[in-house]
């Protein structure tokens, strides 16, 4: 399985944030997306997920089912934590996970692989931005997607949400699963190649 | 399908839950419906010939007041951008969050209705009949109203927007709604044929509405 | 025992255990009298016995409005004094006010129909209390839809104090309303001149309603303490893991 962009433009308010780009991803493989702010790296990645349009270029996933879009074969984890303030913590992933067709047998595991099975009953009001961090980061545990597209994923995190973070990674890329990560830094990818937006 | 019920039921848990909306426009309705009299003053005769134009206009307002949060709170978390990556068609999404929004905020209005109407002295046989035409008429007044939302979003502007953008969109409803409830009360006109016609445009809006939201989100959102 | 050292909610909710007995006995009993003075009193030779509905509606319409005053004080005390248990005093004042207020509405709509031919007149004093009763709906919308208790409990305590300054302006708003429209027909409630063997069953009856509402009202302002314990401690369970 691959995806690639070829050519890869993208305009915001106007103003065009960058073009010509070009990257590929295999299969077990990922790729770290860094540069100052502004470069463009949450809107390469909201391009993928289809959230924006591209102005120009093209995206390709092959390899994957035929029957379905990339977004639907995606996750996104972007700025935002997606939860709702007045469900509990199990309600929050249970929802996520009936949303997108995962059983909801998956939901128990997921929480312990985040560390929050102590809160599952609490609302999400209650919990720290760390905390709503780990839950969201939960979703891609149990909702299974071969791409994984994500923004800053290791913000508000502390260190050993950091290391559950990357062992849930590097489980994922042993699986097979491909992911592409926008950050300032590293975030516990070992073999990621990197790719530099911004001025050159 | 199991994603669209899923979705129907997570809003309405949340219409209900604590800060939800749930018996506000019920309220708004009730506030709206007892301050027209303190304008036309307290003529039961007057009260009773214009009831339903009341009632009507009232469930109108808090109809389409109510809907301003409807995408907002999916917009402001991040909802939205995930309910837009799944395999149930956008459409179909809005759909289940207008269903929701109508269950929790316009059927609660309809049930009070007869209280209002008692206090607008419309007649006791009737009101039956006035009740069952907001029971038809407020799903066109949520599914006409979720483009206005779903604009407001896309274009990041608030309340009065919504309301400038719809209120002319919902005219046919309220022709035809007022006309079945005066049909119904003095009996001087049919009832069926404005009965249907509003039932037509409920249904009409319920493919329509869905199908302008999911572009406006769409296009919105870049 | 003065107010400051009610300002303890551990010392509160032992002084509420202690009390409460008492008040719901005292109430039980001023009620039983009561209602023995209403079954004796006379009827009214135009209404009949429809009149003792007034024995259910005049207390109601009294506390309705004292549960706001209640409110209005309360929010003095969250605001000016600062004093702990003065949100949870005017939180749980609110529901009862209103209910009191609905039934007010309801018994004068029941009292007025076979006078007026209809369930419902917009009347002076009817429509004040109307009024008074969408106030107490929007004070309880604030309670509600706040998910923060301290937060919900500062703007409801503007609204009550707000709500205070203008029931008086809106009662003679209304009331000069009315005047612009002859009314049909002008409902006695109770009569001009009000006569003892009324005027003794009907302070009874105000007496036990108010010591209901005093029992209901340090009922619930227990059930609100316990109740934002267990927040704590869930907020401090989420923190903790």
């Amino acid at each position: 399985m691959r995806i690639s962009g070829e050519n890869l433009a993208c305009s915001r308010g106007g103003r065009e944030v960058f073009a010509g780009l070009n990257f590929s991803v295999s299969s077990g493989e990922a790729l770290l997306v860094t540069g100052p702010n502004g470069a463009g790296k949450s809107s390469l990645l909201r391009m993928i997920a289809g959230l924006i349009c591209k102005s120009a270029g093209q995206l390709e996933l092959t390899g994957g089912d035929d029957e379905a879009s990339l977004a639907e074969q995606a996750h996104y984890l972007g700025h935002q934590d997606a939860l709702k303030p007045s469900l509990t913590v199990a309600e929050n992933l249970q929802f996520w996970a009936a949303f997108y067709g995962a059983g909801h047998e998956t939901v128990a595991p997921a929480l312990e692989t985040a560390g929050l099975a102590p809160l599952a009953d609490l609302p999400a009001a209650y919990l720290s931005a760390g905390q709503r961090r780990r839950l969201s980061i939960a979703r891609l545990a149990a909702v299974k997607r071969v791409l994984w597209l994500l923004d800053e994923p290791t913000s508000a995190l502390d260190e050993a949400s950091q290391k559950r973070l990357a062992e849930l990674m590097r489980g994922h890329l042993a699986g097979g699963g491909m992911i592409i990560a926008a950050a300032h830094g590293p975030i516990g990818l070992d073999r990621a190649r990197e790719l530099k937006l911004g001025p050159s | 399908m199991n994603a669209l019920l899923a979705l129907l039921l997570r809003d309405i848990r949340l219409n209900t839950r604590v800060g939800g909306g749930a018996l506000m426009g019920a309220l708004f309705y009730l506030i709206v419906v007892v301050m027209m009299p303190f304008a036309l003053g307290p003529d039961l005769a007057l009260l009773a010939r214009i009831g339903p134009a009341i009632l009507w206009l009232g469930a109108l307002l808090a109809s389409l007041l109510a809907l301003d949060r409807l995408f907002a709170t999916d917009h402001d978390d991040g909802s939205l951008d995930l309910l837009m990556m799944s395999k149930l068609p956008l459409e179909l999404a809005i759909a289940a969050k207008a269903i929701a929004h109508w269950l929790t905020t316009a059927l609660p209005l309809v049930i009070i209705t007869p209280v209002l109407g008692l206090m607008l002295n419309i007649e006791l046989g009737a009101m039956g009949w006035v009740a069952l035409t907001l029971l038809a008429g407020t799903p066109a007044l949520t599914f006409i109203g979720l483009i206005g939302a779903a604009l407001s979003v896309a274009l990041r502007r608030g309340g009065l927007l919504l309301a400038v953008l719809v209120l002319p969109l919902t005219i046919p409803v309220l022709i035809f709604g007022v006309a079945a409830a005066n049909a119904a009360i003095t009996g001087a006109t049919s009832f069926g044929p404005a009965f249907t016609i509003l039932c037509a445009l409920s249904l009409a809006s319920l493919v329509l509405g869905p199908f302008a939201a999911a572009a406006a989100l769409r296009h919105g959102l870049e | 025992m003065a107010v400051i050292d009610l300002a303890n909610p551990t010392r509160f909710l032992n002084l509420v255990n202690r009390v409460l007995p008492w008040l719901v006995a005292a109430t039980i009993l001023v009620f039983a009298f009561g209602l023995v003075r209403v079954v004796h009193a006379p009827d009214d030779y135009q209404q009949g016995a429809t009149v003792k509905i007034m024995f259910l509606h005049v207390p109601a319409a009294w506390l309705g409005m004292m549960g706001w005053g209640l409110m209005a004080v309360a929010a003095l005390g969250t605001l000016v004094w600062r004093h702990p248990l003065a949100d949870v005093a005017g939180k749980t004042a609110a529901p009862i006010g209103a209910a009191f207020t609905f039934i007010c509405l309801v018994t004068g709509s029941l009292w007025g129909r076979p006078t007026w031919g209809t369930y419902w007149v917009w009347d002076a004093r009817l429509t004040s209390v109307l009024v008074l009763f969408l106030l107490y709906l929007g004070v309880l919308a604030l309670y509600w839809t706040a998910e923060d208790p301290g937060r919900g409990s500062r703007a409801a305590a503007i609204l009550a104090l707000v709500g205070a300054v203008n029931i008086p302006i809106i009662k003679f708003s209304v009331d000069w309303w009315n005047t612009l429209h002859q009314p049909a027909s002008i409902l006695r409630m109770g009569g001009s001149a009000i006569d003892p063997s009324i005027l003794i069953p009907l302070l009874i009856m105000t007496g036990a309603f108010t010591l209901l509402f005093f029992t209901l009202h340090l009922a619930a302002m227990r059930n609100e303490i316990l109740r934002r314990r267990v927040r704590s401690m869930r907020l401090m369970q989420a923190a903790s893991a």
